[in-house]
Order: structure tokens, then sequence, then C-alpha cells
């Protein structure tokens, strides 16, 4: 049974024998010094069933790769190795050929069009070792030109099927765009696939934009723009691309939104007199509520996935600390003891950890704590890293990170939530503030 | 009201009183655009560009701080003085963080900034109603090297003189 326990993250920085003792038959999992030996898997072209299916059925199935290797819990045997070809969907597999090339896993799949436009693809998942199938065949239709989401969706479930997590290749990013030198930094809203595919730019870069956040079903976005003048919330449709002021009131600023976790709610941060505190506010009865009262500055706020606290920054202590706190404020309680300022928390999605980006000696870290505030830890180190999202199932976190130096820029970056696989995510130009969609429907 | 309106510029101007000397405005070269006087400017005194290069339009702070240093108050009476000598013009006073922050903080330390300035302003005499802030946080800097020398002079507070008040 090939499986990938997720477990082993954590464990990583556990004796040898712990991890080993957790595996079991074939399993060809090698952890040396907290390293996963990625597992070998083989993705032949999909067979093309109908005429002019051949480019979707090989572009299916380097999309499907690619997803898989990008986790870098895979590698791909490259098919110059192989010994036998999948030319029919319904044949027998022969696995003694690819055990002979050491492919772990082995992914089938078909594809054809039909007369009305539809494409239809077929999938199955082999324990190449086990010699059987893995879970049973799965079927996929959508539109030709969605194919590479299908193609998403049949890496997700191989994903989960291998790991026993939930995928997320069949999700999205909204990130702010950057073009232009440091000191006339042009920014726009931009929405792509999480792997880079299908950018469209969602704003025009006549006004600063910032920090674009996702709904819980990704079908709206909340940001700051400084359209007005003066930065204030926006509340953007994506399918229309149509957006409206949420926040307008004269002589403040309002910022750092983030949704509710039933998408009704949204906290952010209104600055007054020099003064900044958290309120939240009802979408669509605009009625407000002040959450906190302090002097200090308070923002950044991010609502648990079950929706009852709200974690946030705040100076109250002199620097920037970590701080839950009750859904409809009261009082908050500081999470974060460690050396140096920790800033902009997100919950993540699975409820179990706090994201943070994290200064200490001029570096920027981001890392993740338990929700009390114990087992710290820092995943990246650089100049300038900051701003986690994570990924819809909890494993992965991307953020922004800024190079130094009058020709600095930033783009975004992802890690697992183990420190490993650090690597620049793909986007046509310079990008920052990244926020991942949940998996689409 | 009109009581303290006069009020209110009385104060302004003996508070103006020690510093009318031009000499002493933005002395330095911490105050950034400035002059010592207005000497070499070739503007009109009554111009948002005299305001900019003679008064010296901004004032710089320290790390993650808001508070003004004796050379900033100084600007900020020679502001305070030109705008209440030019009663038809308004201020933005614009508050900006260095890149060694994150950016939500930035902006909410930006405000801080643009409101100690405001502040200041307003105790000098200049009516709440002419001056608006807006903090940029890390989004504008002027000097674009990651070193102390340019981050230095982009944790600051510049005040932009807008267009006229509507009589």
């Amino acid at each position: 049974m090939i499986r990938i326990l997720f477990s082993l993250f954590l464990l990583a920085m556990l004796p040898l024998a712990q991890v080993a003792a957790a595996q079991d038959g074939p399993l060809r999992i090698e952890i040396t010094e907290g390293v996963i030996e990625p597992l070998p898997f083989a993705a032949p072209d999909f067979v093309a069933e109908s005429d002019g299916a051949g480019d979707v059925a090989r572009n299916i199935a380097r999309v499907v790769a690619a997803d898989l290797s990008g986790t870098g819990l895979f590698r791909e045997v490259p098919a110059s190795a192989f010994i036998s070809q999948i030319t029919s969907f319904a044949s027998p597999v022969q696995y003694a050929d690819w055990k002979a090339i050491n492919a772990q896993a082995l992914i089938t799949g078909a594809v054809s069009t039909g007369t009305d436009g539809r494409l239809e693809v077929k999938f199955r998942v082999y324990d190449v070792f086990a010699g059987q199938e893995l879970g049973s065949g799965l079927r996929f239709t959508g539109t030709t030109e969605g194919w590479r989401r299908i193609a998403h969706k049949v890496a997700d479930t191989v994903y989960s099927r291998i790991t026993g997590e939930g995928g997320y290749f069949d999700s999205r990013v909204v990130f702010v765009s950057e073009t232009g030198p440091k000191d006339d930094r042009r920014k726009r809203l931009a929405i792509m696939d999480y792997d880079g595919a299908n950018l469209q730019y969602l704003t025009d870069s006549s006004s600063i934009v910032l920090a674009p956040r996702f709904s819980p079903t990704g079908d709206r976005v909340l940001y700051t723009s400084y359209e007005t003048g003066f930065p204030r919330i926006f509340l953007l449709d994506v399918g229309s691309v149509t957006r409206r002021a949420l926040e307008d009131q004269p002589g403040t600023m309002s910022f750092a939104p983030r949704f509710s976790p039933d998408g009704r709610d949204v906290v952010f941060s209104i600055e007054q007199g020099g003064n900044t505190d958290i309120w939240r506010l009802n979408i669509e009865s605009g009625e407000r509520q002040q959450l906190t009262y302090a002097p200090s500055i308070e923002t950044a706020p991010s609502f648990s996935p079950d929706g009852n606290r709200i974690v946030f920054e705040s100076d109250r202590s002199g620097t920037q600390q970590l701080y839950i706190m009750p859904a409809n404020g009261g009082e908050a309680e500081r999470i974060s003891f460690g050396q140096g300022r920790y800033g902009t928390p997100v919950w993540s999605p699975r409820g179990d950890l706090i994201a943070f980006t994290k200064q200490n000696k001029g570096r920027f870290h981001i890392g993740v704590m338990r929700t009390d505030g114990s087992e710290e830890r820092l995943l990246t180190a650089s100049f300038l890293d900051e701003g986690p999202t994570w990924a819809p199932n909890g494993r992965v976190i991307m953020f922004t990170r800024e190079t130094q130096g009058a020709t600095g820029s930033a783009s975004l970056y992802s890690v697992d939530v183990s420190g490993r696989n650090l690597k620049r995510v793909d986007t046509p130009g310079s990008g920052s503030d990244p926020s991942w969609s949940p998996l689409q429907d | 009201m009109g009581n303290m309106k006069r009020l209110t510029m009385i104060f302004a101007v003996l508070a103006m009183g020690a510093c009318t000397d031009a000499e002493r405005f933005g002395a330095g070269g911490l105050s950034g655009g400035s002059s010592a006087s207005g000497a070499g400017v070739d503007a009109a005194p009554d111009s948002p560009a005299y305001f900019q290069q003679a008064i010296g339009d901004r004032v710089l702070f320290a790390v993650d701080q808001s508070n003004l240093s004796d050379e900033a108050r100084t600007v900020l009476a020679g502001q305070a003085k030109w705008l209440l000598d030019n009663p038809d013009y308004e201020a933005v006073i614009e508050g900006h963080a260095d890149e060694q922050g994150t950016r939500e903080y930035n902006l909410a330390l930006g405000a801080r900034r643009a409101n100690a300035a405001r502040e200041y302003l307003v105790a000098q005499g200049v009516p709440e109603r002419r001056l608006r802030t807006v903090s940029y946080g890390k989004e504008r800097p002027i000097e674009i090297c990651s070193t102390e020398s340019c981050y230095a002079k982009n944790r600051r507070a510049v005040t932009v003189i807008a267009g006229g008040l509507s009589s």
C-alpha cells in the first residue's frame, strides 16, 4: 500500500526509528534528517479515445505530473524509461514493467471529446508494488477550455488517495501584480490558478491595491484600495469583476479585511485619529461592531475556521505580538512569546496552526505555531518574507518574498508546513500579497 | 466660535513668536527638502512650492516611532505659521514607513506619524478642517536602497499643500 503519511512531516524532527515504525508494507518513503524521499510515479500520456483529443490527453497528463511533482512528495519517472506503453485504458496493466523502473504509483487515463465540445476524462491509479488498483476509476467531465481544472481534479484525487489528505491543486490565488521600480510601483489585482495558469487582471493599476482576501467560497474578494485617495476596503465579485466600497467614513482609513468563515461578516481595521482598532461588519446589513478598544495598533485579524475566535496582531505590549480574542471582542490572550516581532497571523483551515510573519534581528520569517502559541517553527528566512496564506488543505503556505536594494522586487513563494519544498510560484512579473482560494467545487 | 478662533490665532501667533527666525526652520539635513531660509527659492512665499522648498514639507521619525523630535517640531511650527498665513490652502499629511515592517502594521504606523504631525499643527492653531491625513505605509518610498540611510528618509510625514478651500 503506497501511502505518504502527512504526520511524518510534523514528526520530521523525531528520531528516525519512530518515523520508520510508521511505515508499513512496500512503502518506500525514506526520511533522512527530515527529508522525505519523493515517491516515484509514472503518468504516461492519457489515451485519446476520440479524434482530436490527443493534445488534451497529453497536456492533462503533463499537468497532473506537474501538480504531483510540485509538492516535493512525488518524483516523476520520465517516459523515456518506460518499458510498456499505455495504449488502451481498459487493458490490464503490466505491473512488472512498471516495477522494473521503480514507478511505485502509475496513473493512467483516457480523454474523449464529445460533439458538444464536452471533455470526458477517465483515470485510474495503481499501486504498482501491491499489484492492484488504488481506489477505483473515476470520470470527470467539463468544457474543453476547462481541461486544466480537470487535470487538477485528477491530481487532487491521486494526491488524496496516496497521502490521505485533501488536495489543493484545483484552487486559485488572488494577489497583487506589481510592475515598475520601487519608488514608482504600480499595483493591480490579479487572479490565477494556483500554478500560475489562466491569469486575469481584476483592476487596473491607476490606484494602489493591497492584500486581497478570498471569500470562503472563492467567489468574492476583499481588498484595500486607494481609489478614493484614501485606503478603503472594497468588495469585488470575481465572476462579474464588479466592486463596491464597503467602508467610506471620511477621516478614517479602513484596511486589513478578512471574511468570516460563513462569508457574511468582515473583520478589519479602522484607523481614526492615528489609532487603529479592529471592527466587524455585516456585509448585508452594514451593521458594524467595534471589537477592540485600545490606544495601540490592533490589526491583521483572522477568524478561526469555526468562527468563534479571532487571532490578530497588536503592539499593546510595546512590540507587535499575536493575540486571540472571542469573535465578538472581549479579553484577548497573547500567544506569541518568542524573540522579535510577530504579525499577519492567519488561522489554518484545519484549525490546528496559526501562520505568521516574524521579524527578528533584521530578518523576516514565515512561521507556524499551535493556537496556544506552543511549538513555534520558522519555515523560512530572508531579507523580507511576509503575509502567509494557507493552501486549502492546510499543508502548504504561500507568501510574499521581497528582495533587497534599489532593484528589489516581490515574488510569490510557497513552502510546506514542514519547511520543505520552498519554491517560487510562477507569475508573470512581480507579485505580492497572495490569498489562496478554497478548493473549487 | 469667533472668540475661539481668535484665541486660537493668538495662541498660534504667540507660539510662532519664538520661531519667526527663518534660520531655525528646517535647520539640518533631517527635515529634507528645506533650506535655511527662502534664499535660493524662486517660488513666491505664498506658493505651495515655497512651502515645500523653503519651509520644509516633511518630518522624519525613528524606527517604529511616531513621536516628534525637537527638529520635527521646529519644522512643523514653520508649517503651521505658513498655513495660518495662507488660510486658503488645505493640506494632506501623508504618513510613511520604511520597508522593514509588515504591510498592515506599516499602514497603521504611517497613520500614527501623520496624525502626530497633524496634532502638532492643530495645537499651533491650524484649523482641523483644513488638515487631512493619509497613510501609505511602506507603499511609497522616496529612497529605494535597503539600508538605514534610505530607511531614515522614508520614515516620514509629508505635508502636501492641496487646492484652496472653497469659500
